[in-house]
């Protein structure tokens, strides 16, 4: 029998590590499998004519798309186990609104802080601080977003996390000393089973991002 | 055959029930607010879902681009309509507010039921907001020498849905549904007008003959005309906000 889930997607990618925490979080058997972004497979760009990007969620042979769409599928398909989304429809309103606003408010600055310099690094970062007090705003006292469960929104931001240190060291600054809500909140996501087994090592990415950086910007 | 006792019983629960039912009801439509703009899409759509199900609403007209303080405390995060208030509580974004509208009030569902045709409805109604949208509008009106380009490549994106609806009576299937309210309240009755006022034919019958059917049997929906912009009025405002973008 063909594996009935399949995930195509990169190590590095918040994205794909949305889908594989919510897939990991409800037990689900699937295969994994790593694409090499510079050189795209056959069946990506099948699955997924119109972006072209991971991640790609195949279920008895369908794809879909969007790493938040994923996820909610993943939470309809198999509602069992450890429930991603609240119950009540306001609740529900209000983490996707959250997950919705990490999405539009992070992809651009957070792409322009490790792969430029100069001035649009500086204005990426502003906008990326600007994220950050609103969601230690918003996270308060909280253990997670969504109050003592572990969510949605919880799985749409904490990819983020394994690039900080990579943000930092690119673009100079603190997310550490200045957010210190955010940290806690991202160790206590990095006990659950789940995220432990999904995130990179943060200096991994780091490592990846610095040569990426010496080889097309030239800066050491 | 039940005893008198046992009637009496099954008596007050049906009675509890209903009056349960009752007082959910009128707590669901006690007070229901939407902070709008007569040209927004996103709006229109939140008033199509309300009148899809049947509940009563206060409008408040926005007069955008000036934003009131009450738009300003409602949505202080993206200072955006449409903001909708039911009771206490305050949501925004127009995908989030059609989400929470359909499990709400659970008369007439439109957004699909089997998660997967849930996922792919969420998938294209994110396509025209997030795809169409920005090619089809803001890169097509700053394009002078490349407009040609940025048409072909909005009726590349815009094929994808001419195949969605291929068919169906609406992408929601017999009757309007999720992806109809967002689709809808974007292409036929905003960005055409937008396109009529440029002079553009986007949608031709010739390569469009599926989307050319959907939105005529939009038109026959009472509640889609009733959230419809009126055209004369539209298409001018459109002419402004286009030589505004032109300018700029």
């Amino acid at each position: 029998m063909v594996e009935e889930v399949i995930l195509l997607g990169y190590w590095a990618s918040m994205f794909g590590m949305r889908t594989r925490i919510a897939l990991e979080e409800k037990g689900v058997k699937y295969e994994y499998r790593e694409e090499d972004l510079s050189n795209k497979s056959s069946l990506l760009l099948e699955m997924n004519p119109i972006h072209k990007k991971i991640p790609v969620l195949l279920h008895k042979g369908k794809p879909i798309c969007e790493s938040i769409i994923q996820v909610q599928y993943i939470d309809e398909a198999w509602p069992d186990k450890n429930p991603i989304l609240p119950s009540d429809p306001y609740q529900r309103a209000q983490a996707r609104f959250w997950s919705d606003y990490i999405d539009k408010k992070t992809y651009g600055p957070c792409k322009a802080l490790w792969s430029e310099t100069g001035e649009k690094q500086e204005a990426a970062k502003l906008e990326f601080v600007e994220v950050l007090k609103t969601l230690e705003s918003e996270l308060g006292d909280k253990s997670f977003f969504g109050g003592n469960e572990f969510g949605l929104v919880d799985i749409a931001f904490i990819g983020y996390y394994s690039w900080f240190c990579t943000y930092e060291k690119v673009a100079n600054f603190s997310i550490v000393a200045e957010f210190p809500k955010v940290i806690s909140w991202a160790k206590r996501c990095l006990k659950r089973e789940s995220v432990a087994k999904v995130l990179p090592d943060s200096d991994k990415v780091l490592k990846s991002i610095s040569e990426y950086r010496k080889i097309i910007l030239g800066i050491h | 055959m039940i005893s008198l006792y046992d009637f009496y019983i099954l008596n007050e629960k049906l009675k509890n029930k209903l009056r349960t039912e009752e007082f959910d009801k009128r707590k669901r439509d006690e007070c229901l607010k939407l902070l709008g703009f007569w040209i927004s899409p996103f709006s229109r759509r939140v008033e199509m879902a309300l009148k899809f199900k049947g509940v009563p609403y206060e409008y408040l007209e926005e007069d955008l681009p000036k934003k009131t303080p009450l738009l300003l405390e409602l949505n202080p995060i993206h200072k955006k309509v449409p903001v909708l208030v039911h009771n206490d509580k305050i949501l925004s974004e127009s995908h989030v507010i059609l989400e929470y509208i359909d499990l709400t009030w659970s008369n007439n569902p439109f957004l699909p039921q089997d998660p997967y045709e849930k996922a792919m409805a969420r998938f294209w109604a994110k396509f025209v907001d997030e795809q169409i949208l920005p090619l089809g509008f803001m890169s097509l009106v700053k394009a002078e020498t490349g407009i040609e380009v940025a048409i072909e490549e909005t009726r590349e994106l815009i094929t994808y849905l001419e195949k969605e609806v291929t068919g169906k009576y609406y992408f929601g299937g017999k009757t309007i549904g999720f992806l109809d309210m967002v689709a809808g309240s974007m292409i036929p009755f905003c960005l055409a007008r937008a396109w009529e006022c440029m002079g553009i034919d986007m949608i031709t019958h010739e390569k469009f003959p599926e989307l050319n059917r959907w939105i005529n049997k939009l038109n026959e929906v009472e509640i889609v005309r009733e959230c419809i912009p009126p055209k004369e009025k539209h298409i001018e405002r459109m002419n402004q906000i286009v030589e505004r973008i032109k300018s700029t």
